[in-house]
């Protein structure tokens, strides 16, 4: 009796202390690295190459294991992370289907409010692209061409109400053009039916395009960000075409909802610290992101005003 | 001749010291990883890509090569003598590769399957290196008609591998196409046939749960059924001399389906989207096919062994191309490879070839290189294999449960798969005791994938007319060669009435 006491006494103590020793949260087990897209696109290009620069420098104790869950525009992974059995051991890297997904089907029963914000890693332009073969040298001429083909022009893009084919609706809306919209799995496909000409266009990011762009084989048409960008001096901006629309992807690091603080405040400075580190400017400056920190509270502030611009553009679409 | 110094120069490459330690390591660890059910070349791949940073990015991608063609060896050794699939990719040598090993068969299975792998892996490799260029371009002009066409070419081929009873066959394959539309839709984005509102159901069925259910659990409630608790052991003696002559048989007896499997593996890789799995499933299809001997597939042809380890191998090599040339995953394992080589700093894409040769041809030495060696651990191995079988089925038989439920969780580490697991094990013991044959099931869930989004891409670009299908130089003769195929059952069954009307 005595023994079984103290021993209950031990571990009360023991349990007592532990939390307070252990001030620091750190992660008990491997973390579930979720991707919002299948393998290959720019989603999860960006989770191998953190989870790569995590083990490099050995930042934490336990590894980040990537988890491609892409099915259904990203409402796979959302979903994973809503019932995810360890809150502080599951995190999501997103694109804007975080925003996209949960108002196209309210089904599904997701509030990314309750979501735990950890890091904003950057922000991913689109571009319009071309083959060379087409013989397209402005934006100017592939509007003419569009509306010329009269409803037979093929584009292709991420599944229909992702990202591309967004932008695209946005572009039709805007000049009235009838376009033929294809969906394919992940932005790697998309970049290769361009190259092959199975389909005439696309609004890859630049890092999905840049093997083809590289070669020759593609040609930047438009840039859909608010400046030009620095790697194609000489594709304009769509709002120096008159349109007040510019649009990104978000590169940005979700925990999943009910993650306690300790674990969110570790994640937020484990991923500050390979935000700063010299592999991930390396990257964004290579592969034409646009840097664009923000801490939490900032994060949930973004989400307010995509949830609405998406609720606009999406109605905008039917 | 510019490509064979090139080439040269990569095997310099590959045959330093450090580059040929890696390869050793790799290929011993991939043998392994692959002949655990579960732990496939993805997990394998997955878990040691951070060890590659410690060497130079040229040394890190031959080790994970090394690694991945280990494991395409590996995965026979399980599914031959457990009858559990060690991966994805070893589904198709269960057909044969199992029934062999009940027969006391099992080294000359173990053997079959090493140097279809090996033979293969050789042809892969030469294809790789005069062709690639050539090839990445043939891949891009696939687009999503041509594929679906392929798709029905292998679909066709189905109707060939169940058997006799044709309406049983076309129940697996409806069966199987079922399961395959479980989740979410691609191209709508719809989930869909969520059964009993299962949330686990949302990411759909993994080919590898349905694999190891079918196989693993109901191959051993079929064994202890059919064994009636009698305790059974496989006898399979060794000795240097029998391996020599089941060389000599699997010359005499694979060669047909090697040759299908080196070849056709090869050119099911290099299109995107395809991958190893489908290509060794499509290459015992087609060689059953082509077989005279029909009948015997499936109860235990040496053929049936060395098709679908000759069409994973020389797959696994043919789905490097689209990943370096185009920047396309062919499978899951280079979509990680990929990932890889975005961290080392390197492009994927069509300037690779130019601007990085020492790392491509450092690379397409080490396939070779590591092929041989692979070959020479796996000989050298089967005697370990072996001993396993000497267990009484009463041990193998709860050492296979074990196994197929931990390497069924080990995939995705969700409980729903277990479940999932289980109740295909029984599922498939019961369609089997009413003769329903599993295979084209089995089939049809990986295809069923590729199939349906390509379909609806196609229409979509056609505006639904499905004449695009045959106004393409590519897909017309394919689709007009798989219809062909459809249709023979019933030709075969209207010849002979007329005959004996005739009569």
């Amino acid at each position: 009796m005595n023994i079984l006491k103290t021993l209950a006494i031990g571990i009360a103590a023991l349990g007592l202390s532990a939390p307070a020793a252990m001030a620091d949260w750190q992660p008990r087990k491997p973390i579930d690295f979720v991707i919002m897209a299948g393998p290959g696109g720019g989603a999860d290009q960006i989770a191998r190459f953190i989870q790569s620069v995590v083990e490099k420098k050995d930042m934490t104790s336990r590894p980040l294991i990537p988890n491609n869950k892409g099915g259904g525009s990203g409402a796979e992974s959302l979903i994973w992370l809503n019932d995810a059995n360890d809150a502080n051991h599951t995190l999501l890297v997103t694109l804007n289907s975080f925003f996209a997904t949960p108002i196209r089907q309210p089904e599904l029963g997701i509030d990314i409010q309750t979501f735990t914000p950890v890091a904003m890693m950057g922000v991913d332009p689109f571009a319009l692209w071309v083959h060379k073969d087409s013989g397209i040298e402005t934006f100017e001429q592939w509007v003419e061409t569009v509306k010329a083909a009269d409803g037979e022009y093929v584009v292709g893009g991420t599944g229909t109400g992702q990202e591309d084919s967004i932008v695209f609706a946005y572009l039709s809306k805007a000049y009235d053009l009838k376009l033929k919209y294809i969906p394919f799995d992940g932005g790697g496909a998309v970049a290769a039916a361009l190259a092959g000409q199975q389909i005439m266009a696309t609004v890859n990011n630049p890092a999905e395009a840049r093997g083809f762009y590289q070669s020759g084989d593609v040609r930047p048409l438009l840039v859909f960000s608010d400046e030009r960008m620095e790697s194609y001096p000489d594709a304009p901006t769509l709002k120096e075409q008159g349109h007040d629309f510019s649009y990104y992807n978000q590169r940005a690091i979700v925990g999943a909802p009910g993650m306690s603080d300790e674990a969110a405040t570790y994640y937020q400075d484990l991923f500050a610290e390979v935000y700063n580190s010299e592999e991930w400017q390396g990257y964004m400056e290579k592969e034409s992101l646009s840097p664009l920190w923000m801490d939490a509270d900032e994060q949930r502030g973004y989400w307010k005003i995509q949830v609405d611009n998406h609720n606009d553009l999406l109605t905008g679409m039917k | 001749m510019e490509i064979l110094s090139l080439l040269g120069d990569g095997m310099l490459v590959a045959i330093q010291p450090l580059n040929l330690m890696l390869i050793l390591i790799g290929v011993t660890l991939g043998l392994f990883i692959g002949a655990m059910p579960g732990l496939g070349s993805v997990n394998g791949v997955a878990i040691l890509l951070p060890v590659t940073f410690l060497v130079p990015p040229g040394s890190a991608i031959i080790f994970l090569a090394a690694i991945y063609y280990g494991a395409m060896y590996g995965g026979a050794i399980s599914s031959i003598t457990l009858g559990i699939p060690g991966a994805s990719t070893a589904v198709a040598t269960t057909f044969d590769g199992r029934p062999l090993a009940m027969m006391g068969k099992a080294r000359l299975a173990l053997v079959a399957a090493a140097i279809g792998s090996f033979v293969g892996g050789t042809v892969a490799n030469v294809l790789f290196t005069g062709f690639a260029p050539l090839l990445a371009t043939v891949a891009l002009s696939f687009g999503p008609p041509e594929i679906f066409a392929l798709m029905l070419l292998a679909f066709a081929t189905f109707v060939g591998l169940g058997g006799d009873d044709i309406a049983k066959t076309v129940f697996s394959i409806c069966f199987g196409l079922v399961l395959a539309t479980v989740g979410f839709d691609q191209v709508s984005g719809a989930p869909r046939l969520l059964l009993f509102d299962l949330s686990g159901f949302l990411g759909g069925i993994s080919f590898l749960v349905l694999a190891i259910g079918v196989y693993g659990i109901g191959e051993m409630l079929w064994t202890l059924e059919s064994t009636r608790g009698k305790i059974t052991t496989t006898d399979a003696k060794m000795s240097v001399k029998g391996i020599v002559e089941d060389m000599g048989e699997t010359a005499r007896k694979g060669w047909k389906g090697t040759a299908t499997g080196s070849f056709l593996g090869f050119f099911v890789g290099v299109l995107p989207a395809a991958g190893a799995t489908p290509a060794s499933l499509m290459s015992y299809a087609i060689t059953k096919m082509l077989s005279k001997n029909k009948h015997e597939f499936g109860k235990g042809h040496v053929g049936g062994v060395a098709a679908p380890e000759a069409g994973n191998n020389s797959a696994s090599t043919g789905s490097m191309l689209p990943m370096l040339t185009l920047g396309i995953p062919g499978s899951p394992t280079t979509a990680i490879l990929l990932g890889g080589m975005v961290i080392w700093g390197l492009t994927p894409g069509p300037r690779l070839f130019v601007d990085e040769p020492d790392f491509v041809w450092g690379l397409i030495g080490s396939f070779y290189v590591s092929n041989i060696f692979a070959l020479l651990v796996n000989i050298c191995a089967i005697p370990l294999f072996i001993w396993m079988l000497r267990m009484p089925f009463t041990v193998l038989a709860p050492l296979i449960f074990v196994l197929s439920v931990v390497g069924g969780y080990a995939a995705m580490q969700d409980m729903f798969d277990i479940w999932l697991i289980l109740a295909f094990g029984f599922g498939a013991f019961f369609l089997r005791k009413f003769d329903y044959p599993l295979a084209p099931a089995v089939l049809a869930i990986v295809l069923g994938p590729i199939a349906e989004p390509t379909l609806r891409q196609s229409l979509l670009l056609s505006s639904g007319d499905p004449s695009i299908f045959f106004t393409r130089p590519i897909s017309m003769p394919i689709m007009v060669i798989a219809i062909l195929l459809i249709l023979m059952p019933a030709f075969k069954y209207l010849r002979p009435r007329r005959t004996s009307a005739a009569e």
